[in-house]
């Protein structure tokens, strides 16, 4: 489907747009829900009316203290996760290249980690979450450097990394004492619960700084995907953009890690099921990030309701749901 | 997508190779240095400890047992628990290499590729749901959670045209075995009981496993690593392809189930008895091959004995730095292995399959 | 003879492993340009120089009389194209997708899709006759087909000079022939096209300009008819051989010599 405007031409795949838009719709109707059910039902009416302030004070505590924010932080620490995903696996031309895989996100937790021992608040842990992931993504890209960086061998190097920092994390939690254990073990296991603006902000002003230089490393990162001699031959500058998406991948990675924990699978999932429902060659960066956002979010709302008042993690719910789905779209794989 | 390196058979895979005495005795006299080096570790394993004890205790205790709590330890506890390392460490090895080998992916792990997490499924619910906590009992949960786990992530990931590349059948194995871990992960939250009880056994750990445990496990173990090693033959004859195989008179559909038997055999006692672990089975034929090779008749007992050397050493060290507490084997493993994993990744050319 | 593309002094090396020194090339215009050479005698190496996928240690290659290094990289892919060697199959992609990725120096942000380049992509298919096959998984495709919409993707491109790197290497004889058909009809339609191939029949029998290449440096340059000899073919590959008349195209056709001579009933 092509869309020319005087100047400006598009060039939009039916079926994307279809699962672009049915996305966009799905995210809405399970902040909505999430926000709208609970112990304390709030119609929907309610909820603009509390959002902008009008509502009755319970309506406007439940809804712009509690469930607002962690809906929110959801969607965009969902979509941080789709979208790191979606860089690295193209970047690496290769589904386990993502950032939950190759190491980042297990870095992460350890400088989150380490800050809860070190006895840091919410901004410091957070801090230390994002400096692990950057180092982490150093450290793994300097180690699979040999003559440039193939795909295969960072995602080899990145597993190493990966049992290494697990376990390193695991040595840290038996070590510490049973407070901060705690402490770490919750914010390790990647949780929405409890979350509120200042968790959602930070995320949401990445998102604004990154989102762009995304969008503009997208059309060349499909070509990288060719090979580089082809992207080079195309008149991509391979390297530049290279370093730019790597860049925004890590930090998103990060940013996103350190407001929800380390919540897995998102990435890993994310872009391959958006991938397979789009029937788009390669990643797709949108639809990857729709997609994490709403997978996110749904599990967080399945991990509230489901066991109540037993709360499960997030974490595990995003792994049951994305690990069942990708079976069942490899199951019917054409591609 | 796939990987930028397809992993070609290497031309020496298939076949008997012919006969180069040096070479065979060289790999036949490294084997033996091998099982040395295993006979040296399970001594330290024995005599180390929160506690260091002189071997010759170690040989009184079976022989002339004075009731002390030296030789008590070491009968009830270290013995044991060296035997079970020794059998743990040789069936995840040779199952790492059986599914490197079978399904010629460089990345088959019995953890990666989920079964491991099936085999930890059947334990949970066995222990957590149903209270059994015989080891016979339940360690045939954990072969119908290995089993299990491998016919899906194999029907998934071999499935389609293209007959499943490395990564796809790793992508099957991870979303299998993601599914898996978050269901026992489910059923312990419910249940804080069998939390508390399976707590250790999650993350891998060699502790707490009695005499009884060992010994109620050894005929599973005995039997996979005994099927396993004969299938080096036909496995040499099948890393050229199904049909260069079948051309060479290979049983390709036997030579397929019986290794997965094998392999289920192998993960679902291992996993029984020590928890998943992860890693050894993926790190330790890495580097077999590397040294010996691609002959599967080498790399299969290679990896049966190098493996077992790699978590006793990794579980003796974990004793040692955290005395009188002690790292659990699961956590050293990595913590050993990964480093030598990188190394081995960052080689020009990763020993190819 | 007038050039737009050419290679001065160049010294080629991949980090400190130098293939080739001192070497000088010129592309005649409108000419179908063949490097010849035995393995490793960087003739890949020469064309990846020109395409600037190499920067050279030392000389420079000059396109339209500017350094190609100091040129904006999507300039310079709207003049020259380049058919890698190896080059990656995206998953799932379709014929149509691919072939249409050729537009991407044309294309901008802003304006993704023109006419133009939809006209530039129906053309490439045609010429290539990949049209039945537009909609087709890549992947499923046999090697030569494969090999024309790749051909297909860099003719979208719309360059003047395009760059093939041995465009028949995996292909059976008559895919090959297909191929090298294909580039002698793009090259009488305007184009200057640059090969790299490993028969030295097929390069007498459609390069209007050989280079020959050996160890790095071009032992001969011109038209096939004139340069190749069976001292050349000797000195070069260490082949001794008889040349005689193409039947089909009257082009120089090699006739090696064997070992094991068997000497001739007539």
């Amino acid at each position: 489907m092509n869309v020319r405007l005087g100047p400006w031409s598009m060039r939009l795949a039916p079926r994307s747009l279809a699962v672009t838009a049915l996305l966009l719709l799905i995210a809405c109707a399970v902040a909505v829900a999430a926000i709208s059910t609970g112990e304390f039902t709030v119609p929907v009416p309610d909820i603009l009316a509390a959002l902008a302030g009008e509502g009755t004070p319970v309506a406007e505590l439940i809804v712009n203290k509690l469930r607002a924010p962690r809906v929110a932080t959801g969607l965009l620490v969902g979509a941080a996760f789709g979208l790191s995903g979606a860089i690295f696996q193209s970047l690496t031309r290769n589904a386990l290249g993502s950032p939950d895989f190759i190491g980042f996100t297990a870095g992460a937790s350890t400088g989150g980690i380490l800050a809860v021992v070190a006895g840091g608040s919410a901004a410091v842990i957070a801090g230390g979450a994002l400096a692990g992931c950057v180092i982490t993504a150093v450290l793994v890209y300097a180690l699979s450097y040999r003559r440039g960086v193939q795909g295969y061998r960072l995602v080899l190097v990145g597993i190493g990394a990966n049992a290494l920092l697990l376990a390193a994390n695991s040595y840290l939690l038996t070590r510490s004492n049973i407070y901060d254990a705690a402490t770490a073990a919750a914010w390790l296991t990647g949780s929405l619960s409890g979350r509120g603006w200042d968790h959602a902000i930070p995320v949401a002003v990445a998102l604004a700084l990154l989102l762009p230089l995304c969008a503009y490393v997208a059309r060349p990162l499909r070509m990288i995907e060719m090979g580089d001699d082809a992207a080079r031959a195309m008149g991509i500058r391979v390297e530049p953009v290279r370093a730019v998406a790597i860049v925004a991948g890590v930090l998103l990675c990060g940013v996103a890690t350190a407001a929800a924990g380390p919540v897995m699978f998102v990435a890993l999932a994310s872009p391959q099921l958006a991938r397979r429902l789009t029937r788009s060659p390669g990643v797709t960066l949108a639809s990857s990030a729709l997609m994490g956002a709403v997978l996110l979010t749904a599990s967080d709302l399945i991990a509230q309701r489901l066991l109540a008042p037993v709360q499960l993690p997030v974490g595990v719910v995003t792994a049951a749901i994305g690990g069942a789905y990708l079976a069942f779209l490899l199951r019917k794989d054409r591609y | 997508m796939r990987p930028a390196e397809h992993t070609e058979p290497a031309t020496e895979a298939g076949g008997d190779p012919p006969p180069r005495r040096g070479r065979q005795v060289t790999l036949a006299a490294g084997l033996l240095v091998a099982l040395g080096l295993l006979v040296l570790v399970s001594l330290a394993g024995v005599a180390l400890g929160a506690r260091a004890m002189p071997l010759t205790a170690a040989f009184d205790a079976f022989l002339a047992p004075d009731g002390s709590s030296d030789h008590t330890v070491i009968r009830e506890l270290r013995v044991p628990r060296t035997l079970l390392g020794i059998g743990v460490g040789a069936a995840l090895g040779l199952a790492g290499a059986l599914m490197q080998s079978l399904t010629r992916n460089p990345l088959a792990d019995p953890g990666i590729l989920g079964i491991n997490e099936g085999a930890a499924l059947g334990v949970t619910l066995a222990l957590g749901l149903f209270g059994l906590t015989d080891p016979t009992v339940y360690v045939w949960f954990a072969f119908a959670g290995a089993a299990g786990a491998s016919l899906v992530v194999y029907s998934l990931g071999a499935a389609g045209r293209t007959g499943g590349g490395p990564v796809r059948l790793a992508l099957a194995g991870i979303a299998v075995g993601m599914v898996f871990t978050a269901m026992s992960s489910a059923i312990l939250r419910i249940d804080s009981q069998t939390y508390d009880r399976m707590r250790f056994w999650l993350t891998g750990s060699l502790a707490g496993q009695t005499a009884d445990t060992a010994l109620r496990l050894a005929p599973f173990l005995v039997a996979g690593l005994a099927l396993g090693l004969c299938l080096g033959r036909p496995l040499n004859m099948l890393s050229l392809g199904d049909d260069a195989g079948r051309a060479l008179g290979v049983a390709v559909g036997r030579t397929r189930a019986l290794t997965a038997v094998a392999v289920t055999l192998l993960c679902g006692a291992a996993t029984a008895a020590a928890g998943p672990l992860w890693f050894i089975g993926l790190a330790v034929p890495h580097a077999v091959r590397a040294v010996v090779g691609q002959d599967q008749r080498w790399v299969l007992p290679y990896s049966a004995v190098v493996a077992p050397v790699l978590l006793l050493g990794a579980d003796i060290v974990g004793r040692l730095i955290a005395r009188p507490g002690e790292v659990q084997v699961g956590i050293m493993c990595a913590a050993i292995g990964a480093p030598i994993f990188i190394l081995l990744a960052r080689r020009r050319r990763l020993a190819a399959l | 003879m007038t050039t737009r593309l050419s290679g001065t002094d160049l010294t080629l090396a991949y980090d400190q492993r130098v293939v080739a020194s001192q070497l000088s090339v010129a592309i005649p215009d409108r000419s179908f340009t063949v490097i010849i050479g035995p393995n490793a005698c960087g003739k890949s190496t020469l064309l990846r120089a020109l395409a600037r996928m190499l920067k050279p240690k030392q000389g420079a290659v000059h396109l339209d009389g500017s350094v190609i290094t100091t040129l904006p990289s999507k300039e310079v892919a709207r003049r020259l194209g380049l058919l890698p060697q190896s080059s990656i199959v995206p998953d799932g992609i379709t014929v149509a997708d691919l072939v249409a990725r050729g537009r991407y120096p044309h294309q901008r942000l802003m304006r993704q899709w023109s006419k133009a380049d939809e006209a530039a992509v129906t053309e490439a298919m045609r010429a290539t006759d990949v049209t039945g096959l537009a909609d087709r998984i890549v992947d499923e495709l046999s090697g030569g087909q494969r090999q024309r919409v790749w051909l297909a993707m860099a003719l979208a491109q719309e360059t003047p000079i395009l760059l093939l790197d041995e465009p028949t290497t995996f292909l059976d004889i008559s895919h090959q022939i297909e191929v090298l058909d294909l580039c002698a009809d793009l090259h009488e339609a305007g184009r200057t096209m640059v090969a790299v191939l490993h028969d030295l029949n097929q390069a007498c029998r459609y390069a209007t300009h050989l280079i020959v290449m050996r160890e790095g440096s071009v032992l001969a340059e011109g038209d096939p008819a004139e340069i190749v000899t069976p001292e050349l073919v000797e000195q070069v590959f260490e082949l001794r051989c008889e040349i005689i008349q193409d039947p089909q195209s009257g082009t120089p056709l090699i006739v090696p010599e064997s070992r094991r001579r068997v000497t001739s009933p007539a």
